[in-house]
């Protein structure tokens, strides 16, 4: 029980930091919003097939996670509050309040990504399967926020932070994206939910796969 | 509580931090750990808080007769020091309880914050950020977060810095009341400092 309370007393802290600094919504709100709207720049009067769309829809969702995501761990380390925390908290309630939060913000990034889609491509970008739509969104914020958490871990440790962050996470998340974009593709077309069932599962495995693999190797990356 | 340091040696990268530290502390003893700047000091400390894994030699903590293991040792300690950096987004209040909250301290009684506030004499700004803070009143607040669960092992490293002479009489009080019941142990280069305490370890002394 009191593991509980620790995991959710620190991500009761994490989200009062996050709206007193903006280190990461800041940074993921401009993102989004520059993206799509350089995207919706380039396609003019040009009406983009469904896979394009789902394509540019994970790019985008894929760079803001990359601006943004790291914040949870490198914010700490940058203000050298690392040690307050390792002497406070266990690393695995680190571990799962900082992925708690981390998913908090893929959900809200992928809910304003959707919503500014909907809105500049209103011809192009209509959703005929709401059941895959929905399911392809929670899986693939679930593995993003999983990878991006422990890579973040990861490159807090490191030197050179802003460019090892996306070239590490690429690799690790290719398998994700290439299941979500197939996802949404089939949600835009209109295809039946149990057409994407074999997607969801792919989801569901990668992110027990990379929870369960995080949640060991972090005593590793927290400590030393 | 009892706390044993058995042919502790640290090493990074090949290069030897320092070698065999042993020592035994019980509740009511006080150790010095003093040496040139590089010796060791804030090291040893780090280890000694489980912060920091040694490259051989081992670390006991026994509390009531029964060996503290893992994480739970944590608990036990409090450290000032330094690198230890609070949050500057919040204020000092809010730091000791967003801080208790994740310790998940049970045995925090009602009022203890408030009580620990006051004595490092920070009770009347504990509401602004810590932003606003002087380094002298941020260490007070380090002694603050360090005591607020009455650690059974006191550990502070450089523990006058940034301090006026009222907060080095807070310092030498808390010193005091910990002597009393717990185990305290101090790293400093200061020679006054060293004096607070019954016994000495000093490193750098191998090469």
């Amino acid at each position: 029980m009191s593991a509980f309370t620790s995991t959710f007393a620190l991500v009761r802290k994490d989200v009062h930091s996050e709206l007193r600094t903006r280190y990461a919504l800041n940074a993921l709100i401009m993102f989004v919003v520059t993206a799509v709207a350089t995207i919706l720049f380039a396609l003019r009067s040009d009406q983009p097939t469904s896979s394009v769309l789902s394509g540019l829809y994970w790019v985008v969702v894929f760079f803001t996670a990359m601006s943004g995501l790291s914040r949870t761990f490198v914010s700490e380390e940058e203000r050298g509050t690392t040690m307050t925390l390792q002497l406070v908290a266990s690393p695995s309630t680190v571990y799962f309040a900082k992925l708690i939060f981390n998913t908090a913000l893929t959900f809200s990034m992928t809910i304003a990504v959707t919503i500014l889609y909907m809105a500049v491509f209103s011809n192009a970008f209509v959703i005929k399967t709401l059941s895959i739509f929905i399911g392809t969104v929670v899986l693939g914020s679930l593995g993003f926020a999983s990878a991006s958490t422990i890579i973040a871990a990861i490159v807090a440790k490191a030197n050179t932070r802003g460019t090892l962050y996306p070239v590490l996470s690429f690799p690790i998340l290719i398998v994700l994206l290439m299941t979500v974009m197939g996802a949404t593709t089939k949600a835009l077309d209109g295809e039946d939910l149990s057409t994407a069932l074999g997607d969801f599962q792919i989801l569901v495995g990668y992110f027990l796969a990379m929870t369960g693999g995080s949640y060991l190797l972090f005593d590793y990356v927290w400590k030393d | 509580m009892t706390l044993a340091l058995n042919g502790v040696t640290k090493e990074f990268n090949r290069r030897s931090i320092f070698r065999d530290v042993s020592f035994s502390l019980g509740s009511g003893e006080s150790l010095a750990i003093t040496g040139r700047n590089g010796s060791g000091k804030s090291t040893l400390v780090k280890i000694v808080c489980g912060l920091l894994s040694p490259t051989r030699g081992t670390i006991e903590y026994v509390h009531d007769g029964k060996m503290i293991e893992g994480e739970d040792v944590r608990n036990h300690i409090g450290l000032v020091s330094p690198y230890l950096q609070l949050y500057d987004e919040f204020s000092g209040m809010e730091n000791l309880e967003l801080l208790s909250a994740i310790r998940s301290d049970r045995t925090l009684e009602d009022g203890r914050i408030d009580e620990v506030l006051n004595d490092v004499g920070l009770w009347e700004r504990r509401k602004d950020l810590l932003r606003t803070y002087s380094s002298g009143m941020k260490q007070r607040l380090k002694y603050a977060f360090a005591v607020v669960h009455r650690p059974d092992i006191l550990i502070l490293d450089e523990p006058t810095s940034n301090l006026d002479k009222d907060g080095i009489e807070m310092v030498t009080r808390r010193v005091r009341e910990q002597q009393k019941s717990a185990i305290l142990i101090v790293a400093t280069n200061d020679a006054d400092e060293a004096t607070w305490c019954s016994k000495k370890v000093e490193l750098g002394t191998h090469r």
